[in-house]
């Protein structure tokens, strides 16, 4: 909204004129956004949570080389991703290298879980707890690469564009590789939802996308 | 132009994020309409990201923006 968009910047500008307090209100919005970042990165709640204070920190001290064309989220989410890399360098000197190989299988088309009784899942599933654990689960046993790629989109619901610039990829490679990790994440979910989801009619019907 | 289930499946997730050409959606949409099996796949992938983007499902550690914003005054206080 371009209200948030103008406050966003005078509070940057009132940050760095040295109402530096300030910058605990211009973080507190992203602060789960720089948290998930470095999780899907390091995996793990402790490396996590150093990181993304460190990347937040390093935000502070470096404001003043915000220009302002970037928005500051996609900013945030580079310095997030930079801080999580680092951190996982320090951690796994020994597998650095396999980082940015291609892995196996990326090439094939992965193919979703084909259904027939989801649509009797009735919205109180979804509601439950299990369930979000089974998802969590699920994204923390996608490889790598679709694991950052849902993290920013789906999770912090970061655009194409702002994806593929934090990553540091081109826009196609994002789309392939969020689509694959949504097949994937379909695929091991279904099961789930399958055994545990007893079945209820009409609840399709009433959901927002209808 | 009739498409087929692996189709409409290569293209799910641009679908959902609306980003494919009107031709290709007026396609995809009308093999939904007879096809259980691609509604079932394309409704299971939206609920997961409705569950996705549910803040629940992916939580901060108890206490972490107590403790960010405490080492951030530290930080200020400090220069």
């Amino acid at each position: 909204m371009a209200t948030e968009q103008r406050d966003e910047k005078a509070l940057i500008a009132r940050v760095l004129s040295g109402e530096k307090e300030l910058f605990h209100e211009l973080i507190r919005p992203y602060e789960r956004m720089v948290y998930m970042t470095v999780f899907s990165i390091v995996k793990n709640e402790t490396d996590a949570e150093d990181g993304a204070q460190d990347a937040i920190v390093n935000a502070y001290r470096h404001l003043s080389k915000f220009r302002g064309e970037a928005k500051f989220s996609t900013w945030l989410t580079t310095i997030a991703v930079n801080e999580g890399r680092q951190k996982l360098r320090r951690h796994k000197r020994a597998k650095e290298d396999s980082l940015d190989e291609p892995i196996a299988g990326e090439e094939e088309q992965f193919t979703p879980a084909p259904l027939t009784d989801w649509k009797e899942i009735p919205l109180e599933a979804l509601e439950r707890k299990a369930l979000r654990e089974a998802l969590r689960n699920a994204v923390a046993e996608l490889p790598d690469i679709y694991r950052q790629i849902f993290t920013l989109r789906d999770i912090e619901e970061l655009n194409v564009a702002e994806t593929a610039a934090a990553l540091g990829i081109n826009e196609n490679m994002v789309k392939v590789r969020l689509h694959r990790a949504r097949m994937m994440l379909q695929k091991s979910l279904v099961p789930f939802l399958k055994t545990t989801a007893p079945a209820r009619k009409g609840f399709w019907g009433r959901m927002p996308w209808n | 132009m009739e498409l087929n289930c692996k189709h409409v499946w290569a293209h799910i997730s641009d679908y959902i994020d609306d980003s494919v050409s009107p031709e290709l959606r007026a396609d995809i949409e009308r093999h939904l309409e007879h096809c259980e099996i691609c509604s079932a796949i394309l409704d299971s992938t939206r609920n997961i990201l409705v569950l996705t983007a549910d803040d629940r499902t992916f939580e901060l550690p108890v206490g972490f923006s107590q403790r960010l914003h405490e080492r951030l005054a530290r930080e200020m206080a400090a220069g």
